[in-house]
């Protein structure tokens, strides 16, 4: 179904019709400069074998390392008004979209599955990068709402990968109300007694950062993740001052009390099925509120 | 994203004259003509009453004219106008016995944003706002409006108190945006504005916004996402400065005008969208030309939307709310 059609198809596609140059075959590493077999990277979770910097992840990469045995159902997404405001800077939003979705293969910047994590069942939200930089529209924020939701049924945590520049600016005002949108999927799960996970990749700023990526009973953070809500730019032109060193990665998010947990990437899977286990576990835990 | 523009100053001295905007200036002409007029026929013995009269009914057109006209540009320089009425200005106008009250219990106490205990046309509620300052030295107190983390949590903590107290809220919305410093960051920008935002939508007392000037991206939305969603005819509400957004998008910042058009930043247009309720008229000219009968418009908007709720229990006010921030987005602009 949507999977096959909407993943794999274009996947195939792509890798059938462009050559075997050295552009896909190696990854140069964004830290060191090494250069990894495209393979090798992959198989390690996108994380440079040489300096342990963890790279971006797109969302199949995300649910087949997280998933029991790489099994997972994924959801098919709401698909709210196209380029609801007609934006158009010096290129269309229409463009751009089209762009991106033939890029990766995907209809926006998010991707929601269930599946279960060491046995725990659970519903998982991934944000793409690599979709116009992760922005936050409508269709994130619905795809975050049908997540929710599903959890709800489910009666099962919400893990959220997230991994944005922010607000997308060609949705304008609309993107901004995502803000109250997400939160007040985040709210019935918490009335639901349902644990919401935050798990904050590189990088999550803005909008994003100052909504459902906060909001986490628990928060984990990738190594050297840039989480902030300025970014360092807008902030260096503000204050005309030189930036601490590590300031907004994820180690100083941790140091000044943001952020739970530090998990490399390796250790993700079993930190979270423990995580889930534990939270789920509870002896004095409320029963499913529906049915 | 967030927004690094920053209101000028404007000197001290020039506090009683009017400021007028770059398309203003046809205005202030006619104005200052009509001015030397009467200066001259004051004390002498002839009648200018006919080429006055003709003349103000020529400036009564061209106000109209020029504000019924407005481009999303100029009326972000409306919202930024400095004469505009601010929260101090309009709690002064429209609340008895208001108390404010400080600090966030954790850090500090941010003057950005201010909040307290007032009378509103006879009803006790909580009313919290941005404040940007009106002079050099007030400006500087209240960060031009721009919040930092106590802010935020201050908010927090005066809405958690007129919830459990049962008292209504008002807040009144202008700012560019939320501190963008290196303290800020350290002690959680975006963690209190989420939280703001978090606790906007579990209150189960009335919660009434007014877009007063800017509302600038996540730093307004963390105290508006309200049962009402007020906006003042010129204001605006946007996810960035049309200046931040030209930058980024058109990589320069001359296209910040072309911005302000594609980002639908108007009271007109968040109508259409529906992420406000209302429009708040102001008078002819803008609520600078007029501030007492802009914030008499503003009170009697305000109190029609509390009016609305009266009665509600929180369970159904909370549900209101929350469908509300649920359904938007179901249309966009044709
Ligand atoms: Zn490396």
């Amino acid at each position: 179904m949507s999977w096959l059609t909407n993943y794999v198809k274009p996947k195939l596609q792509r890798v059938l019709s462009s050559r075997e140059t050295p552009d896909n075959l190696w990854h140069k590493c964004k830290a060191c400069g090494q250069m990894i077999f495209q393979k090798d990277f992959e198989a390690n979770q996108y994380v440079c074998g040489h300096c342990d910097h963890h790279d971006r992840v797109p969302p199949a990469g995300r649910f087949n390392a997280l998933f029991d045995e790489g099994k997972f159902e994924l959801m098919s997404l709401p698909r709210p008004v196209q380029d609801p405001l007609k934006f158009r800077d010096s290129k269309k939003y229409t463009d751009r979209m089209k762009a991106a979705r033939a890029d990766t293969g995907d209809d926006d910047a998010i991707k929601v599955a269930s599946g279960t994590i060491g046995g725990t069942e659970a519903v998982v939200a991934v944000q793409n990068f690599y979709f116009m930089g992760g922005s936050m529209g409508m269709a994130v924020g619905d795809g975050i709402i049908a997540g929710a939701r599903q959890a709800l049924k489910l009666n099962a945590p919400f893990v959220m990968f997230t991994a944005s520049g922010g607000a997308r600016m060609q949705e304008g005002i609309l993107s901004l109300m995502q803000m109250p949108r997400t939160t007040v999927a985040l709210q019935m799960l918490r009335e639901a007694g349902l644990p919401y996970i935050v798990v904050l990749t590189d990088p999550t700023t803005g909008g994003v950062s100052a909504s459902y990526a906060m909001l986490g009973d628990i928060q984990l953070a990738e190594p050297g993740a840039m989480i902030a809500f300025s970014g360092p730019r807008v902030i260096e032109q503000t204050i005309r001052e030189k930036l601490p060193e590590g300031f907004q990665r994820a180690e100083y998010l941790k140091d000044h009390g943001m952020v739970d947990r530090v998990v490399h990437r390796h250790a993700l899977k079993d930190e979270l099925a423990t995580i889930l286990k534990l939270v789920m576990g509870g002896q004095y835990r409320r029963r499913a509120a529906a049915e | 994203m967030t927004r690094d523009n920053k209101t000028v100053p404007t000197e001290k001295g020039e506090r009683q004259m009017m400021t007028f905007l770059e398309f203003e200036k046809p205005i202030a002409e006619l104005e200052g003509k009509i001015r030397e007029l009467r200066s001259f026929s004051h004390g002498r013995d002839f009648d200018i009453g006919s080429e006055v009269g003709q003349l103000e009914g020529k400036l009564g057109r061209l106000l109209k004219d020029t504000y019924a006209n407005l481009t999303p540009w100029q009326k972000m320089q409306v919202a930024r106008h400095p004469e505009r009425p601010h929260f101090k200005d309009i709690v002064a106008h429209l609340t008895e016995d208001f108390t404010p009250l400080a600090g966030d219990r954790t850090f500090g106490e941010d003057e950005a944003v201010i909040g307290g205990l007032a009378r509103f046309r006879g009803e006790a509620c909580v009313i919290i706002g941005h404040e940007k300052g009106s002079d050099t030295e007030s400006r500087i107190r209240h960060n031009f409006g721009m919040a930092r983390p106590e802010g935020y949590r201050k908010a927090i903590r005066l809405m958690d108190m007129a919830d459990r107290f049962g008292l209504p809220v008002i807040t009144l919305v202008d700012t560019s945006g939320a501190y963008p410093g290196v303290g800020a960051e350290e002690r959680g920008q975006a963690e209190a504005i989420a939280r703001s935002t978090d606790k906007c939508l579990s209150l189960g007392v009335p919660l009434v916004t007014t877009i007063v000037g800017e509302g600038g991206s996540g730093g307004a939305v963390a105290i508006a996402a309200a049962n009402t969603v007020l906006m003042f005819e010129h204001a605006i509400y946007s996810v960035i400065s049309p200046e931040g957004c030209a930058s980024i998008l058109w990589r320069t910042n001359e296209k910040a005008k072309d911005a302000a058009t594609a980002l639908k930043i108007t009271a007109q247009d968040l109508l259409t969208l529906g992420v406000i309720d209302k429009i708040v008229a102001e008078p002819l000219g803008g609520a600078h030309r007029d501030r007492e009968r802009a914030m008499n418009m503003l009170g009697d908007a305000i109190e029609e939307s509390l009016k609305s709720m009266a009665g509600m229990d929180g369970e159904r006010l909370r549900r209101l709310r929350r469908e509300k921030f649920l359904a938007m987005g179901a249309k966009g602009i044709n």
